[in-house]
C-alpha cells in the first residue's frame, strides 16, 4: 500500500503542477490575451463577452497571489470561465456534453483493441514459427498506419461507396436523444465506422508488443517448468506465459488509455463526432482560449487517471508490489 | 533394475554458422532408485541431455540419434521420445519431475507457492477433492520443511533456499519414479545447499525415487550420489560408482576435475587440474575430443575416437585405458 500512496502523492502533485501551468501560461504570454483577442474580432464584441473572458483568465487588478486562490476556488466548483464559440455556455458545460461522446467511443474502441490485440499477441506468439508468423508482415505494415488514412479509407469505401455506415455525426437526426432503443441503436450504428479505425490502427501495436514480450516470456524457467509439470496448454499459455507477458504491458495500455482523451481528435474530425477532439478543433479555429484550456485540463488530467489506475492494475496483478519492505 | 535407458543419443543445436553437437553418442543407463550423478564443466552438455529425456528440448535443438526407453515397474517399456499429446503430459510429472537450476526463475513469480503445486494435483489427479488437494500441499510443503502457512506465499516472500525446497515439493507431488535435479544447489550458499542435498538424500530414502543429479562441482557429487558419469564435450567419459570414481579415476579428464575443486560459481574458467578451456561443439577436435588439454595424450589420440569400455565397476573411453586407472 505503500507504493500506492506513493504514487497516489506523485499524481496529485503532478495534477496541481499541471492546474498552475494552466493558471501562468496566459499571465506569460506577452500582451493581454482579451485584448488580443478583441482586437482579432475587429472590435465587433459583445461587451458581456469580454467581461467573460478577463473572467476565464482570471485577469483582474487584483494581486496575482489573490487571482491565483481565485482560479483555484472555480476551479473547484467545475467553473472554468465562458467560451467564447458557444458564448454564453460555460466551458464546463462544453467539456460536460462532449466528454460522454468520447470516453464511450474512444474508451470502449480502446478497450476492445486491447482485448483482441492482446488475446492476438499471445496466440501468435505460442504458435510463432508457423504459417501464423505471415500475419507479421500486416501487423507492421498497420502499426506505420496512421489513424487518418484508417478512417478516410473506411469513410470512402464503407461511407461514401457502398454506403453502409453513416459517416458523420453520433446519432440520425430523425431521432431523439433518450433512454430508448431506438436511440440506442442509432449511437450504435453510427459510431461502428470511427469505432473500427480506431480499433483497426491501434490494434496492431497491441498485437506486436505483447508477441514480442510474450516470445520472451516463453523462453522463462517458469514456462519450461509449467511444460513440464504436464499441464494443459491452455494453461500453460494462459496462466503462466501470458499472466505474465501482460505486465510489461499495462503501461502502455495506460498511455493509450490517457490518450483516450486527447488523441481522438483526428478520428472525431474526420467523422464529425461531437467528442472532446471536435470541441477542440472549434476551439482552436475560434481562438477560444477559456474552451481550449479546460479541455487541455481534462487531457491532463485524463492522462494522470489512468495513469494511477495502470499502478492500480500492477498492485492487483504483480504481488511483487504489494511487498511492503523493498 | 534399470528404470530409465538411453542409447546413442545424438542432440544437435542448428545454427547458421554450424549445428552445435550437444551431445552425441549418449548411452546411459538409471537404476531403480538410484542417485546418478552426472558432471562436466560448464557447456558438456549436461542440461541439453536432461531435457533430452524430459522432452523439453525446443528448436533449434534437434534429436538427431537414438532412443530413451522408460521402463514401468511392472517392466513394460516406454519409447520416450515417441510420447506425444495426453500420454507425455502424464509422463512429465507423473513419472518423471524436474528440479530447475534457479528457482528463482522456474516458480512463476505472480502465483503462490501453494497453488502451484496446486495445478499439478488438478491436472493429474482430477479425482481430488480441492480439500485433499490442500492437504497434499501442505503435507509436501513440510516435508521439505517449509511451514504451512508459506503455503500463500508469493516466490519472492520465501529465500532462495526455500524457493529451491518448494520447487522440489512440486517435485515430489505425484510421486514419480525419476527426478531430474539440473545444478539444484549451485545458486544457494554452500550451507543451504548441505542442507538441502541432505534433505534430498533423506526423501529418496523415503520415495525411493531415482535422481539425476546435475553439477559441474565433482566433490559435491561425491558426497550424494552412488553412481557418477562424467561427460567431457556432449560425451559420457566415464562412469562408475561414486568410490571407485574418487579411489581411482580411470579418465584424465575426471583426474582433471578431481584436482581442481571447481568454484561454486564462475562457470567459464579455467580448471587448475586441466589447462585450456572446452572445444568449440560445431567442430569438436577428432578423435578424442579432449587430446588437446590432456597430459596424457598420444598421437594415436586426435585420430581414433575411444569408445565408452565396460570395466571392472564402471565405464571409460580412453585409448590409454586397460582398467588400471590413471592416477
Ligand atoms: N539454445 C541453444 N542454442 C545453441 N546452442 C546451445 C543452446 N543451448 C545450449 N547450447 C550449446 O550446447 C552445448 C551444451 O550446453 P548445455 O547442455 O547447457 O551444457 P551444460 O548444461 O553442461 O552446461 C553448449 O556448447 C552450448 O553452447
Ligand atoms: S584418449 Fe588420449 S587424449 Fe583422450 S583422454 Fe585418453 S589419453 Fe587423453
Ligand atoms: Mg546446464
Amino acid at each position: 500500500m505503500r507504493f500506492l500512496a506513493r504514487r497516489l502523492g506523485f499524481y496529485l502533485l503532478t495534477a496541481w503542477a499541471a492546474i498552475t501551468l494552466n493558471f501562468l501560461i496566459p499571465r506569460l504570454m506577452p500582451g493581454d490575451p482579451v485584448e488580443l483577442l478583441v482586437a482579432r474580432m475587429k472590435g465587433n464584441v459583445d461587451p458581456a463577452a469580454i467581461d467573460a473572458m478577463r473572467r476565464a483568465f482570471g485577469i483582474s487588478d487584483a494581486s496575482p497571489w489573490r487571482q491565483y486562490l481565485d482560479y483555484l476556488g472555480n476551479l473547484a466548483h467545475g467553473e472554468l470561465g465562458r467560451s467564447i464559440t458557444f458564448f454564453p455556455t460555460e466551458v464546463s458545460t462544453v467539456i460536460a456534453d462532449s466528454l460522454p461522446w468520447t470516453v464511450g467511443l474512444v474508451g470502449v474502441a480502446t478497450l476492445i483493441s486491447y482485448l483482441i490485440g492482446t488475446s492476438l499477441g499471445v496466440i501468435m506468439a505460442w504458435k510463432r514459427g508457423t504459417w501464423l508468423d505471415g500475419v507479421l508482415p500486416a501487423a507492421t505494415f498497420m502499426h506505420a498506419v496512421p489513424y487518418f488514412w484508417v478512417a478516410l479509407a473506411l469513410v470512402f469505401v464503407f461511407g461514401v461507396t457502398l454506403r453502409w455506415f453513416p459517416v458523420s455525426r453520433a446519432y440520425g437526426l430523425d431521432v431523439m436523444p433518450g433512454l430508448t432503443g431506438e436511440f440506442a441503436r442509432s449511437v450504435l450504428y453510427h459510431a461502428t465506422l470511427p469505432a473500427i479505425t480506431i480499433v483497426l490502427a491501434s490494434m496492431a501495436d497491441r498485437i506486436l508488443g505483447m508477441r514480442n514480450v510474450m516470445v520472451t516470456t516463453l523462453g522463462e524457467d517458469y514456462v519450461v517448468m509449467a511444460e513440464a509439470k504436464g499441464l494443459t496448454s491452455r494453461r500453460v499459455m494462459w496462466a503462466y506465459a501470458a499472466r505474465n507477458a501482460i505486465l510489461p504491458n499495462i503501461t502502455s495500455f495506460a498511455l493509450s488509455l490517457g490518450f483516450v482523451v486527447g488523441g481522438s481528435v483526428l478520428t472525431e474530425i474526420v467523422f464529425s463526432y461531437p467528442g472532446i477532439g471536435s470541441m477542440l478543433l472549434k476551439g482552436v479555429e475560434n481562438e477560444d482560449f477559456p474552451l481550449m484550456q479546460g479541455i487541455f485540463l481534462v487531457i491532463s488530467l485524463a492522462v494522470l487517471v489512468a495513469n494511477f489506475l495502470a499502478d492500480l492494475a500492477y498492485v492487483v496483478l504483480d504481488p511483487r508490489t504489494r511487498q511492503e519492505t523493498e | 533394475m534399470n528404470v530409465l535407458e538411453i542409447r546413442g543419443l545424438g542432440v544437435d543445436y542448428l545454427s547458421g554458422s554450424g549445428a552445435v553437437h550437444a551431445v552425441s553418442g549418449v548411452s546411459l543407463d538409471l537404476r531403480r532408485g538410484e542417485i546418478l550423478g552426472l558432471a562436466g564443466e560448464s557447456g558438456s552438455g549436461k542440461s541439453t541431455l536432461a531435457n533430452a529425456v524430459a522432452r523439453l528440448l525446443r528448436p533449434p535443438a534437434s534429436i538427431t540419434s537414438g532412443s530413451v526407453v522408460y521402463r514401468r515397474q511392472d517392466g513394460s517399456a516406454v519409447d520416450v521420445l515417441a510420447l506425444g499429446g495426453n500420454e507425455l503430459r502424464a509422463f512429465r510429472w507423473k513419472e518423471l519431475a524436474v528440479v530447475f537450476q534457479s528457482a528463482m526463475n522456474s516458480l512463476n513469480p505472480v502465483i503462490t507457492v501453494g497453488a502451484q503445486i496446486d495445478d499439478v494435483l488438478r491436472v493429474h489427479a482430477p479425482r481430488m477433492s480441492r480439500n485433499e488437494r490442500t492437504e497434499r500441499s501442505v503435507e509436501l510443503l513440510q516435508r521439505v520443511g517449509i511451514s504451512a502457512d508459506r503455503r500463500r506465499s508469493y516466490p519472492h516472500e520465501l529465500s532462495g533456499g526455500m524457493r529451491q525446497r518448494a520447487a522440489i515439493a512440486i517435485a515430489l507431488a505425484l510421486n514419480p519414479e525419476i527426478i531430474i535435479m539440473d545444478e539444484p544447489t549451485t545458486a544457494l550458499d554452500v550451507v543451504v545447499q548441505r542442507d538441502i542435498l541432505a534433505e534430498i538424500r533423506a526423501l529418496r530414502e523415503e520415495y525411493g525415487f531415482a535422481v539425476v543429479f546435475i553439477t559441474h562441482d565433482l566433490s559435491l557429487l561425491m558426497e550424494i550420489s552412488d553412481r557418477i558419469a562424467i561427460m567431457y564435450a556432449g560425451r559420457v567419459v566415464e562412469t562408475g560408482t561414486a568410490k571407485a570414481l574418487h579411489r581411482a579415476p580411470r579418465h584424465p579428464y575426471t583426474l582433471g576435475l578431481l584436482r581442481s575443486f571447481p568454484r561454486l560459481r564462475g562457470p567459464r574458467e579455467e580448471l587448475p587440474g586441466i589447462p585450456g578451456v572446452p572445444p568449440d561443439l560445431r567442430s569438436p577436435p577428432p578423435g578424442c575430443a579432449f587430446h588437446p588439454r590432456c597430459a596424457m595424450a598420444v598421437a594415436e589420440c586426435s585420430e581414433s575416437l575411444p569408445v565408452l569400455r565396460t570395466e571392472a565397476d564402471g565405464e571409460v573411453a580412453c585409448l590409454l585405458n586397460d582398467g588400471r586407472g590413471v592416477s
